[in-house]
């Protein structure tokens, strides 16, 4: 039994309901209702123009939402942005470090901006220099990192005011696996010291490795929320055989098997199924199909949740 | 949030702006030996080339050395200069190419501290600026006397006032092309009619009435007596209007740029 049974749960650290923006008339963000518990990894899941960035841009005042309710810190938005920000961290989704400084410029300008002084900046710089892996970078020029280090320098300077709660806009987009890896291990930490993450990606797989919670958003609408496991044993049961160029017929013959679903994707046959087993022993008998046997992931429930036509 | 997208409430001033301030500065001191080079090169240019090359002509102007003359209206039309420039193409690299506004907005500041940081670095530019060319009209010997300390803070109102429609071109400009028109139909004008060269009354009348309202003809009007070492007249006029274009200007900018980044 849960010894903390019967206590009520701390109330959420941020609370939107029917939260809404329009630019003119056109709807990006439509009525969406969320809470984000303090201390866990929430995400924001959806193709390109879901809204998910502008519904951050809401989070830290900076974009007034057109209806709707919103506090964060149990403070209403936007007109508390000032003191909001001054507890968050963000690290936004295109660089944008001061070319002009060097790493350690960067950090303590930034600092500044907090109303932080060089005193108290100084040794927290080191700290999180060394928690990003940039300690023998501290006097470089920015022009002179590579994208994987300026990403990580972004991520030291959303800490420089050892926030509570750290917004993160597509952390890993374009960087290298071992990069990613890194970042996914310091953000897991910042998660085990306490901190509230919030971040958006499409990487479904960045999202079942670091959050609790999700939310799945298309064309300014939430589709679907829950943590990734459960929605993936809620939406895509059992395992999945993507078969490339099915011979023909196999489809047809496929089709009787009422224990399998089947999804034709260009050249690819996505068959869905509990039973995965007895369908690769009846690919293999048949001999000469190319096929590829995984367990579901959350990308299935995103590609099932919001379509397969681009989204541009 | 009026209904016509426009943020109109008034802008507060508060110490974090000073922080924006001290971002500028700390990147001018990096390139220090370029930006003095400019600020000494060019007007020293102006000064010799102009001053005793026409001088030699023109003997006194105004009862004053044209050298004088012109040192005055150059100390004016460069802190125009220094402060439009900075307004312009610095604001807009750092509001729209190089997102540092973005990255700042992330942090407690607002746009109203960031515009009241630009306009306040402006003014500090103007100064280094005007107190450049001071220095090199002191030592070619235009100076008149320790009055022309007094120009210094008209030099700094004079940055403000320019700095305000600058920041509002940068706010508006869909890119860097867009300053031509400001420079062109403006800032070129106000160089060539404003009395930088010459006195303004050699215009037809109804010209001298339109340059009125440019900000550059009151700038001249303070800072020439000032660095001649004559007496002033009328200082109240002048000193409004530099004012009034400072906080109107400022006011605006501010309005404008909240629409860009605060959508």
């Amino acid at each position: 039994m849960n010894p903390a049974a019967g206590i009520a749960a701390p109330p959420p650290l941020i609370v939107a309901e029917q939260l809404a923006k329009r630019f003119g008339d056109r709807p990006v963000v439509r009525d969406i209702d969320f809470a984000i518990a303090a201390g866990q990894c929430f995400g924001f899941l959806g193709p390109n123009g879901a809204g998910k960035t502008t519904t951050l841009r809401m989070l830290l005042g900076l974009s007034p939402p057109s209806g709707g309710r919103l506090e964060v810190f149990g403070e209403p938005m936007p007109a508390a942005g000032r003191s909001v920000r001054a507890r968050m961290g963000v690290v936004p989704q295109a660089d944008n470090l001061d070319p002009d400084f060097t790493v350690v410029e960067n950090l303590i300008t930034y600092g500044r901006y907090f109303g932080l002084t060089e005193a108290t900046l100084r040794p927290r710089i080191r700290d999180l220099l060394d928690f990003v892996e940039l300690g023998d970078r501290a006097g470089a020029r920015i022009d002179t990192l590579s994208g994987g280090m300026k990403r990580r320098l972004t991520i030291a300077r959303a800490l420089i005011n050892d926030p509570e709660l750290v917004i993160l806009d597509e952390p890993t987009t374009g960087l290298d696996p071992q990069v990613r890896h890194l970042i996914w291990a310091r953000l897991r930490e910042l998660l085990a010291r306490g901190k509230t993450l919030i971040l958006t990606t499409h990487y479904m797989e960045e999202a079942e490795r670091l959050c609790d919670d999700l939310v799945i958003m298309d064309r300014g609408r939430i589709l679907e929320r829950g943590a990734p496991r459960a929605l993936v044993r809620e939406h895509v049961p059992g395992d999945v055989v993507e078969v490339r160029h099915p011979p023909a017929g196999l489809a047809e013959s496929l089709a009787e098997d009422r224990a399998i679903e089947l999804e034709t994707v260009g050249e690819s046959l996505y068959c869905y199924t509990r039973e995965a087993h007895a369908l690769v022993d009846r690919l293999e008998a048949r001999g000469g199909v190319t096929y590829l046997h995984r367990p579901a992931s959350l990308e299935d429930v995103f590609l099932r949740l919001t379509g397969r036509e681009l989204h541009e | 949030m009026s209904s016509s997208g426009l943020d109109w409430r008034l802008p507060r001033l508060r110490p974090a702006a000073l922080t924006v301030c001290r971002r500028n500065w700390k990147v001018w001191r990096k390139l220090i030996w370029a930006g003095l080079l400019m600020n000494f090169g060019e007007p020293f240019l102006y000064l010799i080339g102009l001053g005793f090359g026409l001088g030699v002509f023109i003997g006194q102007m105004a009862d004053m050395p044209y050298l004088t003359f012109l040192a005055s209206g150059v100390v004016a039309a460069s802190a125009m200069q220094t402060a439009t420039f900075e307004g312009m193409y610095s604001v807009f690299t750092r509001m729209v190419p190089q997102q540092t506004y973005d990255a700042m907005l992330a942090t407690p500041l607002e746009v109203d501290d960031i515009i009241a940081g630009e306009m306040l670095w402006c003014g500090c530019k103007a100064l280094i600026a005007g107190i450049a060319i001071l220095c090199v009209a002191w030592l070619l010997g235009a100076v008149g006397d320790a009055r022309a300390l007094l120009a210094i803070p008209v030099i700094f109102l004079s940055g403000l006032c320019f700095a305000g429609p600058a920041i509002v071109m940068s706010a508006l400009s869909p890119n860097y092309d867009f300053f031509a028109y400001y420079q062109t139909l403006l800032l070129t004008p106000m160089f060539i009619l404003c009395g930088v060269f010459y006195p303004t009354s050699t215009l037809p009348e109804l010209m001298q009435s339109l340059i009125q309202v440019l900000p550059l003809t009151h700038a001249v009007a303070l800072v020439r007596p000032l660095v001649a070492g004559i007496p002033l007249d009328g200082v109240l006029v002048p000193l409004l209007v530099l004012a009034a274009y400072a906080v109107g200007f400022f006011y605006l900018a501010v309005v404008l740029v909240r629409r860009r980044l605060i959508v």
